[in-house]
């Protein structure tokens, strides 16, 4: 894949990448595919943090519901406080990538679907107690049974996919 | 205590909150992507299954950091398995307790109840639910939303984004209903 080919395939679909969360400000600097490991090694901390800190406990999702313990919400709170002045330091020092370029994060704009896809998916995770990234956590630690739970969330993914133009936003 | 054995130990809030919270400036400086897991679930489906679908029909491949990204949390649930194991009992506040042990919930181990999330679960009326409803659920309301904790609750809230606020208020909001007034229902069956 050229560079030239790239850019222009972001500029057409770029509005369908941009309504979901997705990553547009991608790199422009082309890197070697084995790069992608970086990203294999950061997921991996993740992982350890998740399991270690109990985030993928069915138990502390449950105790964060009823507000029977504070861990959820300080390991939440502090977590969005610590990202908050990182991207805060970010923007005013217009820090760069590694590979010196621009980081740009883009604006999220309102649609209904943030409220009715959020109550949808707070049910999702008082039943599963997981969200999608401590579903594989909880997978690896060796509750292989919710290799369905996973399946199931794909088939949810692809479900809302087929249904998107009908339902409200 | 060695390290090891300290490590061990359920890290407290205020140890995994900050890491978490260092996934944003990492992924941003390392490789502009914006932090967020949920998109994974999209990507196997424009991969695996598009369709003809046009919410599937993108350039999967340009997102495949993600999914190296899914793919390592896999291997660090395998890793803390083998080798960070925590040997105490699990903590559980004791109301969450009883009230689980009146649904016949009585084994307290693991990261989640066997008698809820395992094969044999999954044949029960209840436990088919919680697995195969809720993982659904997961996967529809995520997309809906636009993104799921991380994406909205951590990353969008580290960008002050109002429709991140409101996304994650609406996770918060379903989940207090689902715990307190529909799963007593479930869990009873």
């Amino acid at each position: 894949m050229n560079m030239q080919n790239n850019t222009k395939e972001n500029n057409t679909d770029f509005e369908v990448r941009s309504l979901d969360a997705m990553c547009v400000n991608e790199e422009q600097v082309q890197t070697p595919a084995w790069h992608n490991l970086k990203y294999l090694f950061f997921g991996l901390l993740f992982g350890i943090v998740l399991i270690k800190s109990e985030v993928v406990s069915w138990y502390r999702i449950q105790e964060m519901f009823r507000l029977q313990s504070f861990h959820m919400f300080g390991v939440i709170g502090s977590a969005v406080v610590v990202g908050a002045i990182s991207v805060f330091i970010i923007k005013k020092f217009k820090i760069k990538t590694i590979n010196g370029e621009e980081i740009l994060l883009p604006n999220k704009t309102f649609n209904k679907g943030q409220i009715y896809g959020g109550l949808i998916f707070g049910f999702g995770w008082a039943m599963t107690g997981a969200c999608p990234g401590p579903l594989f956590a909880q997978l690896g630690y060796g509750a292989a049974a919710i290799s369905v739970t996973i399946l199931m969330s794909i088939a949810g993914t692809w479900v809302y996919g087929k249904v998107r133009e009908k339902i409200p936003h | 205590m060695s390290f090891i054995e300290l490590i061990k130990q359920p890290w407290p809030w205020y140890v995994a909150g900050p890491i978490i919270g260092l996934m944003v400036p990492t992924l941003l400086i390392f490789g502009n992507k914006t932090f967020g897991i949920s998109s994974s679930l999209r990507h196997v489906c424009a991969a695996c299954m598009p369709a003809k679908i046009p919410f599937f029909q993108y350039d999967w491949k340009k997102e495949v950091w993600n999914l190296f990204f899914v793919f390592g949390i896999f291997l660090g649930g395998i890793l803390s398995f083998m080798y960070l194991k925590n040997d105490q009992p699990i903590v559980v506040d004791p109301n969450l307790m009883s009230e689980l042990s009146g649904y016949g919930i009585t084994e307290i181990n693991g990261l989640v109840p066997e008698q809820l999330f395992s094969w044999y679960s999954l044949g029960t009326v209840r436990g088919f639910i919680m697995m195969v409803l809720g993982g659904f659920l997961v996967g529809f309301g995520t997309r809906y939303a636009g993104g799921c904790t991380s994406g909205h609750a951590i990353m969008g809230l580290s960008n002050l984004q109002l429709p991140s606020l409101i996304a994650t208020v609406s996770f918060m909001a379903g989940g207090f209903i689902m715990a307190n007034l529909i799963l007593p229902f479930i869990l009873s069956l």
